[in-house]
């Protein structure tokens, strides 16, 4: 029959219609800035620099390997190093960012950086709401601007910031090790050097 | 769409005349902004009445110069710039890049990572097909109903990418020897119900259109591509098949752990519209049964191969072309590698951009309102036509 199908495909769409006032299955559409939907755990929207403690300039993980520079897809990551170090969460002498900036209107949100970062210091933020009025200073963001501390990473992303943590616990505690067994062959070969 | 006789400035011939009712050939550039055209693309048609007579596809708005690009950069800085050449299908599209990457270097990749890459390339299949048949319908005059019951499902399938990997769309997951992180066991089983809602959808969905009256009468017998041309102009994908030759490179390279699935190909017989548009509703069928074979059989092990480095990764001197069955037809890469950490040239073989070439040969002689429809049934995606 002539307009049959065209009957029938009413009907799935009468189905939808009606369907949406009873199952919210059917009705996908959430009301934005009033009503939001939970972010996904593993999101990923601009990266951010972790420290540890209070003080985020003493704090920052950053060693200014520039590892994330050259790898960054779009080059949107700008670092100048140091002259001097600071004793970073090991408490070894390190380099740290005299300059770090972020170019976000360039960047792609790939996550590139997060993962070739072998000293856990930039991880990716899910914070969205960026928007400025000011295109060039307002989404140029300097070390000031993306350090953030490592509670808000372990809020953002707990899965990651626990096996982060546990890797960097097991730093420190190699870390230690090694300065014990350099402690105790120092006591060792001092009392070796005594009856000498 | 500006309709303007003689649009080239530089050419003031007049046209000749045409055969319909004595009146002058027009000359119309369909696009760059206009809705059919699925992106930033020209149509420079000839219409004699509504007949085409001349049609010159013009693309390159969208240039981006993703190879050379590609050529200054790492490897590794080079796989989300391949999420963004087919933006519908970032996985396939990597997929592609790390086949050829995993030959220059002589990476394996273990079977729990080859059976999450098959999980995810069927996945953007049906994500693929499912919006190519809601924009589909859409050309022909079903404004939005169709579409957005696509799009409802699409984002279904989105939101198990964002939640493995962190973004809908630029999912950026594939590593050469591997994948970036583990699926979890809640991760499958959901997959596995949402691979359920899909077949559903499936069967509501060609309630809806396939039987049609309106649709069969706009594509059956239109913009036929005969056999002979479509292995000619080195046609794949979809569109090949729908003209009856059975090539698949799942079938035919059997990359990855393909061979170990049963699935068929299907094909099509007259090679028009109607043939193209059922291919791609019968390969999404085909893909939900390789993906219950896949989520069934998944076996647990690493997901990176021991040997891949992430920093520091220089391949020896050498060249690799790897291709896979994107959904949009056979995706290549070419790497020439001089031994430094960025490839010595770089060459992607897009198949939506070969499919385009014979947009006129369908078109000849056909109506403007269905040339809108053909140009849908090649299913290009403008990032990976001019990249």
């Amino acid at each position: 029959m002539l307009g049959e199908a065209i009957i029938k495909g009413m009907a799935v769409t009468a189905k939808n219609f009606f369907g949406s006032y009873v199952s919210k299955e059917r009705l996908p559409t959430v009301q934005y800035p009033e009503e939001r939907l939970v972010p996904k755990e593993n999101a990923r929207q601009f990266p951010f620099l972790v420290y540890d403690g209070d003080d985020w300039e003493k704090g920052l993980r950053c060693v200014s390997c520039q590892i994330c520079e050259k790898e960054c897809p779009p080059k949107c990551i700008y670092i100048i190093k140091s002259k001097d170090k600071k004793p970073d969460y090991k408490g070894q002498a390190q380099f740290y960012p005299a300059r770090f900036d972020i170019d976000i209107s360039v960047c792609m949100s790939c996550g590139i950086c997060a993962e070739v970062c072998p000293f856990e210091s930039i991880k990716m933020d899910t914070e969205f709401e960026l928007s400025t009025g000011d295109r060039f200073g307002g989404l140029l963001l300097p070390k000031e601007k993306l350090a953030k501390s490592n509670e808000h990473y372990r809020k953002v992303h707990p899965t990651d910031a626990a096996a982060s943590d546990a890797v960097l616990a097991a730093e420190i505690a190699k870390a230690e090790a090694k300065a014990k067994a350099a402690a105790e062959a120092k006591v060792k070969a001092d009392a070796e050097k005594k009856p000498a | 769409m500006s309709a303007v006789a003689g649009a080239n400035p530089r050419n003031f011939e007049l046209l000749p005349k045409g055969d319909a009712n004595g009146g002058e050939l027009l000359e119309i550039s369909m696009g760059p902004h206009h809705p059919s055209t699925h992106g930033v693309f020209r149509m420079d048609v000839v219409l004699d009445g509504e007949k085409v007579v001349k049609l010159k596809p013009v693309f390159g708005y969208l240039h981006r110069n993703h190879e050379k690009i590609a050529e200054g950069t790492s490897y590794l800085a080079s796989m989300p710039y391949t999420d963004r050449l087919d933006y519908f299908c970032s996985m396939t599209n990597n997929w592609a890049y790390a086949l050829s990457v995993e030959k220059l270097a002589g990476l394996t990749v273990p079977e729990r990572a080859e059976y999450i890459r098959v999980i995810m390339a069927e996945l953007t299949r049906v994500l693929n097909h499912i919006c190519l048949i809601g924009f589909f319908v859409q050309d022909m005059g079903a404004l939005g109903t169709p579409l957005m019951y696509a799009f409802r499902e699409r984002e279904r399938i989105l939101d198990l990418f964002e939640e493995l990997t962190g973004a809908r769309m630029m999912c950026n997951y594939l590593r050469f020897g591997g994948v970036r992180c583990d699926v979890s066991e809640s991760w499958l089983k959901r997959a596995g119900e949402e691979v359920v809602k899909l077949e559903s959808f499936m069967d509501e969905f060609e309630q809806l259109v396939a039987q049609n009256e309106i649709v069969m009468a706009r594509t059956q017998g239109i913009g036929v591509l005969p056999r002979e041309l479509a292995i000619n102009a080195s046609i794949t994908g979809p569109m090949l098949r729908a003209s009856g030759v059975n090539y698949d490179v799942r079938k035919v390279d059997k990359y990855g752990i393909y061979d170990r699935f049963e699935f068929k190909i299907p094909l099509g017989e007259h090679g028009d519209l109607y043939d193209r548009y059922m291919i791609r509703v019968l390969e999404m069928r085909e893909s939900v049964k390789i993906l219950k074979q896949a989520l069934r059989d998944i076996p647990d092990g690493p997901i990176m191969d021991s040997k891949a480095k992430l920093r520091g990764f220089r391949p020896k001197p050498g060249e690799a072309y790897g291709r896979i069955e994107s959904p949009k037809g056979e995706l290549g890469f070419y790497l020439i590698s001089d031994g430094s950490p960025n490839p010595y040239r770089y060459r992607v073989r897009p198949p939506s951009f070969i499919n385009l070439t014979i947009l006129e040969d369908m078109c000849l002689g056909q109506r403007v309102a269905d040339a809108v429809i053909i140009l849908g049934s090649v299913d290009i995606v403008l990032g990976e036509v001019d990249r």
